[in-house]
């Protein structure tokens, strides 16, 4: 892909981001015009503009800041495992932080929390993946240079198994009023997702982190012993892809709850439309997710106003028949 | 004499507790077109890993155009040798030229994006291994023989002066056999490349290679010009079958019994 198609395509999507976000801002049950948020972001005084600074601004930047990052994590993790059925969960975290939470919640704990406690959860399930599965990172495997990583793959499946159990065992447990709100989070929930100053600067250092790498991803895709001879650090190359997709995830199920398919469907989708090039799909995915989540989002608080559904459920239904589509209209590129 | 662009020492390899090659010692010199034959199992593959870096060596030391191999930077070894692996899987679908032009990569600074001569070299790459017309093809579409010439081109666009290739005609018909085969001979005597790679043909060996390695079960290497290794007992012993040196059509060949 030439730079300049590249440089198009993300600004392209940064634009989008940025209308999708005016249009977070204005609808809702109270409907602000356009002047008004614009005033509301300058400071202006009025009921209306504090609407949209304290409620909607605060939620809005948060789902932007989950979508990206889920993104982000999703076409990393695809790469490390070369898997396009990867996604940020595949290797148990959201597991993990599941159990944090809801174990949490389980014993009547607060917001606060619930929040530690995904955080907690994410962080353990992370070191666990990357102890078990040593090898894969630390080594050069001898004869399974080519295979892509079956065993870092199986290592994570197992794990989520585990968590899962441990879930279930919960949710049967819990006591009938703190259910709902399992579920809700188990679903993924941007509702009182005030804090989305961390994951907007994560989302951001992640980029710079991982953006320079690029090309080095797109050799790595073509194989570890390919990537080796091509001159990449292979090693510390999958490391650093697993522990950025790792803080990533763990910053956005920590925001959000374990929001499904943003990280498997985007990466994957500009991928079919655009090609997969990870110096133009990286940022694309940040802000095509970040996109999509705001609109779930911005949908999931207004359709059934006052009800709010699982922005989940909105992601789920949006986005599966787009991907149906641009699976069965032309899987190979002329 | 010029710098040896492969310098291996007393190189011993080893699997769990199965020594597959004994204190072996060679080198490639520019213009040489090296065949490594064996049977399965005898540590082709385990060699040419341990040569490209993949794999530690046990006891021995290998030197790549005068240095030791631990001494090049990832990126410098990317540009002295290449190596093209038995076997390698497309995950994701990809345009045919821009799995070419990942050959490039070594010589690109980091923030640099390939430019047309890069695009030049990568379509002349794909006309060496005739697959001029598929540019713009998707790798996933293709046959397993022209996803090996896929990987070949991009080995030819790293551009390298010692070329490692595991098998590299194993998945290809007669014709892009010969094809692929002629033209590393070609880039050996007109631009001094140095070539190794492993076959089971004995007669694509003894056609193309200038030397021959030839393993043995017991781990010994017999080693040198071609026609001083590839000899019917040497063959025997390696193999265990019997094969028969003939001249015919002025060329030498190889009939198992």
């Amino acid at each position: 892909m030439p730079a300049r198609r590249a440089v198009l395509v993300i600004v392209l999507l940064a634009a989008l981001a940025g209308m999708s976000l005016f249009a977070a801002l204005t609808v809702g049950s109270m409907q602000v015009d356009l002047r008004e948020v614009l005033d509301a972001l300058v400071g202006g005084a009025g009921v209306r503009q504090e609407v949209v600074r304290l409620l909607r601004l605060p939620r809005a930047l948060a789902a932007f800041a989950t979508g990206g990052l889920l993104a982000l994590a999703g076409a990393l993790m695809q790469i490390l495992l070369r898997n396009p059925l990867a996604d940020p969960y595949v290797l148990g975290l959201s597991g993990g932080a599941a159990v944090g939470a809801l174990g949490a919640m389980f014993v009547g704990f607060g917001a606060l929390a619930v929040h530690l406690g995904a955080a907690g959860g994410a962080l353990v399930s992370v070191l666990l993946v990357f102890a078990l599965a040593r090898r894969d990172f630390a080594r050069q495997q001898m004869f399974g240079a080519f295979d892509a990583s079956p065993r870092l793959l199986l290592t994570g499946v197992m794990l989520a198994a585990g968590w899962a159990a441990v879930i279930t065992l919960m949710l049967t447990l819990a006591p009938e009023a703190r259910l709902r709100g399992m579920l809700f989070w188990l679903m993924g929930d941007l509702n009182g997702a005030e804090s989305w100053a961390p994951a907007l600067l994560v989302l951001a250092a992640a980029l710079v982190v991982i953006y320079p790498a690029a090309r080095d991803l797109n050799v790595l895709l073509r194989g570890e012993a390919i990537a080796h001879a091509l001159g990449v650090r292979v090693r510390r190359l999958r490391r650093t892809v697993y522990v950025v997709a790792s803080v990533a995830t763990a910053l956005a199920v920590t925001t959000a709850g374990a929001i499904g398919f943003v990280g498997l469907v985007v990466p994957h989708a500009l991928r079919l439309a655009l090609g997969n090039d990870q110096r133009m799909l990286l940022p694309a995915s940040a802000f095509a997710g970040g996109t999509l989540l705001l609109l779930a989002d911005t949908a999931a608080r207004s359709v059934l106003a006052p009800q709010q559904l699982p922005v989940g459920v909105i992601t789920a239904l949006l986005g599966v028949p787009v991907f149906m589509f641009l699976l069965t209209r032309n899987p190979r590129k002329t | 004499m010029s710098t040896p662009l492969l310098e291996v020492r007393d190189l011993t390899l080893q699997v769990g507790a199965r020594i597959l090659v004994r204190e072996l010692s060679f080198q490639i010199n520019p213009s040489e077109v090296w065949c490594m034959l064996g049977p399965n199992g005898a540590g082709k593959t385990t060699f040419l890993h341990t040569v490209v870096g993949l794999r530690e060596s046990q006891a021995g030391m290998v030197r790549l155009a005068g240095r030791t191999l631990g001494d090049w930077s990832a990126a410098e070894a990317a540009r002295q040798r290449g190596f093209l692996p038995q076997t390698y899987h497309d995950a994701f679908s990809a345009s045919v030229l821009d799995s070419v032009m990942l050959g490039r990569h070594p010589y690109l600074s980091r923030w640099q994006w390939e430019g047309e001569g890069d695009r030049e070299i990568a379509i002349d790459a794909l006309a060496a291994v005739d697959l001029a017309g598929f540019a713009q093809r998707d790798v996933l579409a293709l046959s397993g023989g022209e996803r090996q010439r896929v990987a070949l081109a991009a080995l030819l666009a790293q551009d390298a002066p010692l070329l490692l290739l595991d098998e590299p005609v194993s998945h290809l018909d007669l014709h892009h056999q010969l094809l692929v085969l002629d033209h590393l001979g070609k880039l050996a005597r007109e631009r001094g490349t140095g070539v190794l790679f492993t076959v089971h043909d004995l007669n694509l060996a003894t056609r193309f290679a200038s030397h021959a390695l030839l393993l043995t079960p017991q781990g010994t290497v017999q080693q040198g010009p071609i026609g001083e290794v590839m000899t019917e007992t040497a063959l025997w012993c390696a193999f265990g079958h019997r094969v028969s040196r003939i001249e015919a059509a002025g060329r030498v060949l190889f009939v198992p019994e």
